[in-house]
Order: structure tokens, then sequence, then C-alpha cells
């Protein structure tokens, strides 16, 4: 024993004589006296001989390092304890204006995505078949090689319209990187994968005639109805919400912020909610419409912005003296608590008195995009929302919602284009993003694959992806998997081999986010302009490359105006340019904050044709979008109907988000998968959730294996009865069904998107599904 | 290896600053969220499996509990309870249950943190504790833990990893404490601030629900934090005296803690499927 302690002591400490003595003088004999240190330390050489034999881990000098996680959009500050060149823990950055110290689980377990069995080791060129997982190590040069020629041969065939690009962001250096390198080289099809922002952003350009992303002054609001946002489940930033929810949560009980939570199921957020409004799934714009009413009867809106800064509300002529209808007619005639009682469910009493809860409360806010924000949703649907931030005068006010910009970076000198890249811009989207039939759009992140699908095989003939993975992330997996199959050339950047790396052709390994540097620009749905800084935490640990410098090498070795329109030596150079005054700052902080940011003045916020916020959306004319119908041109309720025969389909599957499973571009890491309960995976079954109502209907009980179906796809599922959620409601969570990665995730569950097909908005083309129908059968 | 003990309780004993570590888990705050859950296991180097969906045989030392009140939609209402190691005081005739049956005195009160300790190389894996314990938190290695190559590197120092054939549980980050004491040794101090020693899950938690501290420590945040009329402990009445207060507005949650696991009673559900 004594031996071991001595061992341990050499190998801990690197102290090797004498430190077994009895002084009482340094810390480090302090500690040799406390029997306790035998149960935090003495094993370690014990476990030489076990399974991590000849794998110690080395000791070396403590330090820590700050930077920023971008697992999600959260873009939460996190400081990295390092033990000589090893990270290892992750932690919450204290006083980081997001998440000030909290971290999620998915960012507290980021080291085993660093040192993780999935990473990819080098560039990869695939030799067996597609999704067979075959590949081959190749050099750096032999992989940008293989790119260049394909770009070039399809650019010099006047193909260069057919190369894409997705990703997971539009914002910051490398995204638009990419995005430039399309307009130099002739493409316009650059696609940004789905969230509730692609709606958010039109319902603000339309209604108040601004450009930037949502942001909710949340910590400031003091009634919070969300519907069905998973406020607390990894909704916007995830880290900042759930702080602000404790703010909610603190001080005396009277002094509370109220939240109410309107969602078919009793989510984490419903249960933690002063009040659960469960209604008809699909039915949220019918319900704000009918607070609208509410609210609008007895004139408990903000008489001062509804006069003065709207346009719409009353009934209006124009110049040759047509009248059309305002809001306040619509919502009036239409959306009565009795008529929306009917569609949601919810009884008339309540739909009143949640209506005048919220007008009344001081600074009530209204929070749209279900779960995490990870679909597209209907855009009626959030501007029903979006009227009540209206009607109670909560735009650009504290606690209230804005429209934010970004940081000001340097602007890029502009793009030289050839006639190739001229004409190749011009060319149509290949999602129809921007065509006649879908003019606000820009980006249709889920209607591609059906497009190419539709007849259009040969649509994209080149696809780049990188900070995202669409191959699993986009919904009706079946389609997309077809799609991808007649792509023949798909190339990924991921450090992780996700599912499009799967089955990609060539894989391009950026560095992991602890290895490099890049900029984030603002997370999701802050209220304050915020830039992050990545920062190499540890240096790289594979033969990766920074994505920026890959694409700038592809673009430099194409030459002519592709290669000029990328004049930086390198991705850092460029980065600290764009940067400008601020990188000094961003180097050595690791962030920006404009603190002293306010949104502007009613009288100058609205950048709408009338000057106004917009309950009548004149932009609709303007842009060409073929409304048909008056009640088109103002937030309305239009039932979004869930694919599938109800015959066939009796039920209806709806997807759930859980905090503890990552769903998006980053695959769940082992430690998050622990965490799951034992009612939501157990070995490779997924659970669903099942009102017990319901499965009786069905003959199905705790723990039965059933089979799933939806017009989409089947699965075979375990049933977990839980009263929370709405007889013949189903729900699924979302973030299993991986076939790439490897054991630790692969194979467990189903993915939700392989049952949710796309239903589209009639106005922008995203997909408004909200559920899919279902059929559940004992097997 | 009890010589080197008593020596330095000799050292310590007169002079030594004595603590009572406990925490208030605040259930209104908490979400869920599981970042403690997480947080534990890489401060801690615990190990994980291809599947670890079976909880009998999942080592969490922190598991975050899902409790229902049973009703039927839509009066149907969840909370979580956080619960790591409750480092059970007891109380007169009541000792901390682990510690009274184990052979091999490998876990011990600390009457100088209040922490109960679990020695690794004393215990031989008879299990007795984790009968003992009420709130189950002792969990039990069935095998000798592997990472996947590579993964050893974020392996913390502090904390050794555990073979197979002996128990583990929380330690309330201990290697924390000795870290924090090493550090006010050095500068020559005896006592620790309240910042100074935190554990790892309280440090995670996105929604602040945990706070740690000296319960008996008026200027500690515990202290006050405790009293809240809305604090309990889980199953109080066994005269375990848990140093884990939980702080909730909901009275179904505080009578579902108070009675918790032991009693099982209807309506509360944590459906295992093992
Ligand atoms: S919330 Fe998002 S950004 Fe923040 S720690 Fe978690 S994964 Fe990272
Ligand atoms: S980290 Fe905090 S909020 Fe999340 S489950 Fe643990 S105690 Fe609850
Ligand atoms: S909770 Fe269990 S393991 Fe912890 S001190 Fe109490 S009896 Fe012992």
């Amino acid at each position: 024993m004594k031996l071991d302690r001595r061992t341990f002591i050499e190998l801990a400490v690197g102290f090797s004589a004498g430190a077994g003595g009895g002084f009482m003088l340094t810390p480090v004999n302090w500690k040799l006296m406390d029997d306790m240190t035998i149960w935090s330390q003495e094993l370690w050489p014990r476990y030489q001989l076990g399974g991590l034999k000849g794998r110690l881990p080395q000791q070396g000098k403590v330090t820590h390092a700050d930077s920023v996680c971008n697992l999600c959009p959260g873009g939460c500050g996190i400081t990295v304890r390092k033990v000589g060149d090893r990270a290892t823990k992750i932690e919450g950055r204290e006083g980081y204006p997001v998440n000030d110290g909290g971290i999620c689980p998915l960012g507290a377990a980021g080291l085993q995505l660093l040192y993780g069995p999935w990473r990819i080791p080098s560039p990869l060129k695939r030799i067996g078949k597609r999704g067979s997982g075959n590949f081959e190590k190749i050099s750096w040069d032999e992989a940008i090689n293989k790119v260049v020629q394909k770009l070039g041969n399809l650019r010099q065939k006047g193909q260069s319209h057919t190369v894409a690009c997705i990703l997971g962001s539009d914002e910051g250096t490398v995204p638009r990187l990419f995005d430039r390198f399309l307009a130099a080289y002739g493409s316009p099809n650059f696609i940004r994968t789905a969230s509730a922002e692609d709606t958010y952003e039109l319902a603000l350009g339309l209604m108040q005639g601004t450009t930037g992303s949502v942001g909710y002054d949340l910590e400031r609001a003091n009634f919070i109805l969300s519907f069905g946002s998973g406020l607390i489940e990894g909704w916007g930033s995830p880290v900042r919400v759930i702080q602000a929810h404790s703010t909610w949560r603190s001080g005396d009980l009277k002094d509370r912020a109220t939240v109410v939570q309107i969602e078919p199921r009793l989510s984490n957020t419903a249960a933690k909610a002063d009040n659960w409004y469960p209604i008809n799934p699909g039915t949220e714009a019918a319900l704000a419409l009918g607070l609208a009413h509410v609210i609008i009867k007895e004139s408990l809106y903000n008489v001062d912005f509804i006069g003065k800064h709207t346009f719409g509300f009353e009934d209006w002529s124009d110049s040759s003296g047509k009248t059309y209808m305002g809001f306040k007619r619509l919502v009036r005639t239409e959306y009565t608590p009795e008529a929306v009682s009917k569609i949601t469910g919810l009884p008339a009493k309540k739909i009143l008195t949640l209506a005048r809860a919220f007008a009344k409360a001081k600074r009530p806010v209204a929070v749209w995009g279900r779960g995490k924000g990870t679909v597209s949703g209907s855009l009626y649907e959030c501007m029903a929302v979006h009227a009540l931030n209206a009607l109670t005068g909560n735009i650009n006010k504290p606690g209230g919602v804005s429209a934010r910009p970004q940081v000001a970076t340097r602007s890029w000198p502009e793009v030289e284009r050839d006639a190739t890249a001229w004409s190749g811009s011009r060319r149509p989207r290949i999602d129809g993003a921007g065509s006649n039939r879908y003019p606000l759009t820009r980006y249709l992140p889920d209607r591609w694959s059906q497009v190419m699908n539709g007849g259009k095989a040969g649509a994209i003939q080149a696809l780049l992806v990188h900070g995202a993975d669409p191959y699993y992330t986009t919904l009706d997996s079946a389609a997309v998997a077809k799609a991808f199959e007649a792509i023949p050339f798909v190339v990924s950047f991921s450090t992780c081999l996700d599912e499009t790396a799967y089955h990609a052709d060539l894989i391009l390994p950026n560095h992991h986010y602890l290895e490099r540097w890049e900029d984030i620009p603002t997370p999701v749905g802050l209220q304050k302009p915020i830039l992050g800084m990545l920062k190499p935490v540890v240096s790289p640990q594979f033969d990766t490359r920074h994505a920026g410098d890959v694409l700038m090498t592809i673009a430099k070795s194409m030459g002519g105006s592709v290669a000029s329109a990328f004049p930086w030596d390198d991705y850092e150079t460029l980065l600290k340019e764009t940067m400008g005054d601020n990188w000094g700052t961003l180097e050595k902080a690791g962030y920006i904050v404009n603190e002293g940011y306010k949104p502007s003045a009613w009288s100058k916020a609205f950048g709408t044709p009338s000057g106004k916020f917009e309950f009548y959306i004149t932009a609709f004319d303007q842009a060409g979008v073929k409304i048909g119908k008056d009640v088109g041109y103002l937030p309305h309720y239009e039932p979004v109907q869930p694919e599938g025969n109800p015959a066939t389909y009796p039920l209806i599957l709806i997807p759930t988000e859980l905090m503890r499973l990552a769903d998006g571009a980053v695959g769940n890491p082992p430690f998050c998968t622990k965490t799951l309960e034992e009612t939501e995976l157990k070995k490779n079954d997924l659970f669903v959730e099942v009102n017990p109502k319901t499965a009786a209907d069905y003959g199905l009980s705790e723990g039965h294996h059933a089979m799933l179906e939806t017009a989409k796809g089947k699965a075979k599922v375990l049933v977990h009865l839980f009263e929370g959620i709405m007889p013949g409601v189903i729900g699924i969570p979302k973030g299993l069904g991986h076939a790439a990665y490897d054991d630790y995730l692969a194979g467990k569950g189903v993915s939700a998107n392989s049952l949710i097909g796309v239903v589209e908005d009639p106005v922008t083309g995203l997909s408004a599904a909200w559920g899919v129908r279902a059929k559940l059968t004992r097997v | 290896m009890k010589e080197v003990h008593h020596k330095a309780d000799e050292h310590h004993g007169a002079h030594e600053k004595t603590y009572k570590y406990g925490m208030v888990v605040d259930l209104d705050k908490c979400t869920g969220c599981g970042a403690c859950m997480v947080a534990c296991m890489a401060e801690n180097n615990l190990s994980f499996r291809k599947d670890n969906s079976d909880r009998l045989r999942s080592n969490l030392w922190m598991r975050v509990y899902k409790i229902s009140n049973g009703r039927p939609f839509p009066d149907t209402d969840i909370s979580f309870i956080p619960r790591p190691c409750q480092h059970c005081e007891g109380e007169g005739h009541h000792h901390t249950p682990c510690v009274s049956v184990c052979p091999a005195t490998a876990t011990d009160y600390s009457h100088e943190t209040g922490i109960v300790s679990q020695v690794y190389t004393r215990c031989f894996g008879c299990r007795y504790c984790m009968a003992a314990c009420p709130y189950h938190v002792r969990v039990f290695n069935w095998w000798d833990p592997t990472w996947p190559k590579g993964m050893e590197k974020y392996l913390n120092p502090d904390v050794s990893v555990r073979m197979r054939g002996v128990v583990e549980k929380c330690s309330f980050c201990y290697h924390r404490y000795q870290r924090a004491k090493n550090k006010a040794y050095a500068e020559g101090r005896r006592e620790l601030h309240e910042d100074e020693y935190q554990t790892a899950c309280t440090q995670a938690c996105p929604a602040g629900a945990i706070t740690f501290g000296d319960l008996k420590n008026p200027e500690h945040k515990v202290h006050k934090l405790k009293k809240s009329r809305y604090a309990f402990r889980l199953l109080e009445k066994l005269g375990t005296n848990p140093k884990i207060y939980y702080v909730s507005t909901r009275d179904w949650g505080r009578k579902a803690g108070e009675v918790y696991a032991g009693e099982e009673p209807k309506g509360v559900t944590h459906v295992t499927h093992a």
C-alpha cells in the first residue's frame, strides 16, 4: 500500500522523496495527512492494471482557457480547465453576457466530442457504397484537388448553378465565406438549415419592415405566454432562457412572473409554468386570435401604440375608395371565445381569463417557436402570436420583443464576378426560394430534396455541407436519402462522423470548436448584439484544417475571378481584418457586447411601406406574393393539416424535444444519452408517450412494443404511458435514430424526422408541419 | 492506513475549522435539464457504456428524478428532484445508515466537513451500504470502467477512477474541498470562503437551483435558504438527518418528496423498466 502511495505521489505531483513525512508546512503534506485523499485519488496507480493500462492520463500544470460553445445556436461562454495540454472539463464562463457561469448538459459534455471516437482523423474519401461507412484516408492535397477538379468541371460546362452549399447559419465569417464562394463561383444555392428563425425573420420583415432576428427581453418580462416554446428545454439560447426562468421564479411568491404554457403535452416547460393550457395541436394561431378578440373587445390594448404606430388595425380604404377589413373586425367577427374554444378545445372562460391576465400584466410577452425552435413553422401563426405583442404595445420596450441587429463588422470588398458567375448566380434557386411562387423566402431547407425527387434529380451536381447535418435534420428522411443518392458529389466539412458525413463522398474535417478561431454572432433570441470568439483551447488532435482555410484554398486553386474574390492570406488574417477595431477586445476578452444598445423608438422603428407596424401586410403586394383572399393580408388562422388520411391514421404524432437529447447538427454525446430516463430509451428502443386512455383503446400497456406508422414511414417503438399527453396524441422524442457516429449513439431509437413530412406554408413555402397523422398497433 | 488517519486528527484536531456542508435545491427553479448529472460525470470521471439505459446498472452519482402527481390529463403535474448523496448526519439513535453497516469502515462521516466518505481501497464490495441507503444513491461497479481510445485525455487527475467490485457515490466533489483548503493553507488562511468550495453540479446548474455551503454558517446562503417555509428533506422521518434541503412551493411535490422512495405513495410514479 505504501508503495502504491509513493507511486501515486510521483505521478500526481511530481514529488518523489520525503513526501510521506509528517510535516505540516506545505499543502502537499497536509493533503497526504488527509485520510480522505484516498477516496479521491488513491486508485490511479492501481488502475494501471485495468482498462486504462498504459493510458494513464498525463499530469501537468492546471490552467483555464475561455472560449465559446457552438454546439447549438446558444453561443454560451465557456471556461475550459486544462491539465498540461489536455482539456479536462468544460464549465460555463462566469460573467459571460449570455450564460454567466451556467452550462447545459450538451455543452458540459463537449470534451466527449473533442476526444471521442467519432472524430474524423483526416480527409477521407468514400470507397464503399454510399452509406456503407467505408472510407479511406487521403492527403489534404488530394482531397482539395478532387473538389477543385469537380467544381472546375461543372463550371466549365456552364453548370455552376448546380452546386449548392448547406450550412447551419448564414451569419459570421465562415458561413459568409461559403456564400461568397458561391457568388464568385456562380451559384444561387446557399441554403440555411431550418429553424423557427426562418419564419420569425419573415414575420418581422412583413409586420415591422425590419431585417434581423427576433430578440426577446425575457429577463424583464413579467408575464410570459408561450405558444409551445420549450422555454427550459433548449428553446432560444438554452442556458440564457433557463436563467431567465429562474429570474421569473425568484423573490416573493406574489412578485414572481407568471408563465403560461400552451401545448398539447405536459412538457417540462408546461410543468414549471404557472398555468398549462393544453390545446388541440396546431391550433395555436386560433388561440392567439381568440385572446386578441378579448383584448380588443374589452379595450385592453395599448391605445397609444395601436392608434399612432400601427396600420390595418381598423378598416381602411385606399385612394380609389375601396375599403379593406382591418385586424380588429376580423378578430371580432371570426375569433370569439366560443368559436376559438371549438377549435382549440380550451373552454371559453379560460380564454377570457388568460386574455385579461396577459393584457393587464405590466410587461407581458408572447413567445413563439415550437419546442427548441428547430422547425420553420407557419407564418400566419407566428404573425398571430406577434400581433399579441403589438396589442400590448410590447414592441421595442423593456420586457418586450424587438428586431435585433448584429454587432457591426467590417464589410468585405464586392465580389468581382466573371460572366459564368453572373449567369450562374442569376439562375433560379433549386429550392424555389425567391421565385415567383415564394418571393419573400430566402431559403427553403426542407424543400430542395422534395424538388429533386419531383423530377429534377439532376438539379444538384455537387453539395458542400458545413456546420449542419441536413441528412439527419431535414424532415422526411426517406426523401432526403433519395435526393442525396441523386447528388453525384457530396462534400462534408464536418468534424464528427455525422449522418451527412457518413453519406458523403469526401470529408474535409474542420477543426473541433475547441481547436479553432471563429466568430460567433449573437445567440438566437438575445435582445442585445453580442459577438463571441471561439479560440483554440487545445491544439488540433487530428489531421484537420479550418474550414475557412480549406474553402479559400479551393477557391484560390480554381484561379481567375473565383480566386481573386479571396484576397486574404488565410482565415485568421480575414478574421482579424473583418473584426476591425474590435479584434483586440475579442482576442483578449473573448466577446463584445453592445450594452448600450436600445431598440428604436416606435416613431422610427418600422420600415414597412406605411412606416408603421402593419397588421395588414402591404408588403405582400409589393413583393408580388399571391394572396388571393382578403383575410390573407392579416394574421389569421389557417389550419395546417397534418399529413395522412384520418381513416388510416387515427392518431396524431407530435415531436417532443428534450434538453438531455441533442437533436440538431450535433449528435448526443454518451454522457447526455446516459441521462435519458428509462421511460425514454431502453437498450436501443425508443419510447413514445401515449395517454393511458388512448393506450387502452389500442390494447397497449406500459412497456409494450408497438408499431408506429405514418404516411412517411414506420418504426417499432416502446409505449410509455403518460398522463400528461393529450388523448389521441403521441409524442416522439427527437434526436435519436442515427446510423452514423458510433455505437454510443448509432442504432438507438428512431428519428422523428423519418416519420414526419413537409407541409408547405402557402406563403413562405417553409415547412409548417407541427406533426403528422399516425397509427399505433401492438406487436 | 488507520495510523495516518489518527495522526492527521491529532495534528488538526485542536485548531481545525469545521463545517457542515450541505445543499438547498430550489425545485421551483430546477428544470430537469440534467446539466448537474453531466457536470458530475465529467468532474468525477464517471464512466459510461454503450447501453446505459438500465438504471440498476448505471453509475450516476447525481441523479435527477422525475416525479408525477399521477393525476389524469389535464391535471397532471411533474417535478424534478436532483438527488446527490444526502450526506446523512444521523441524529439521536439514528446513525448515518450506510456508515453504520459498513464492515470495512470504507465509508465514514467526517465531523470536519459533514461529508460522508467512500474509501475505495477499503471497500470490498459487500454492498451492505447500498441496501442500507434509503436514497439509492450508492452504485456498484459491475465492470472495470473503460474509455474509448483517446477519451482518457479528458480524465480529471484529481479524482481517481474506480475499479470493478467497489461501491461509489457522490463525494460532494471532495477533491475540490482539498484543493480549496490547500490554497487557503498556502495563503495562511484556516477558513474557506463560501465561493471557494463549490461542487461541480452547483457550479454547472444553469438555473442556479442548487446552493451549496456550510449549513451552520449564518453568512452562507444555505443557512437562510434552508429555513424557507417551503423547505423539506427527503424521507425526513427516517431520522437520517440528511444535509440536502429542497424547496418547493408545490404542495404535492413537497409531500411526494417527504415520503419518496421508501413508501412509494400512489401517484408518485417513477417507472422502471429493469
Ligand atoms: S446551450 Fe448551446 S451553446 Fe450553451 S452550452 Fe449548451 S450547447 Fe453550448
Ligand atoms: S442542473 Fe440544475 S436545473 Fe438542471 S437538472 Fe440539475 S439541478 Fe435541475
Ligand atoms: S444518502 Fe445514502 S449513501 Fe449518502 S449518507 Fe445517506 S445513507 Fe449514506
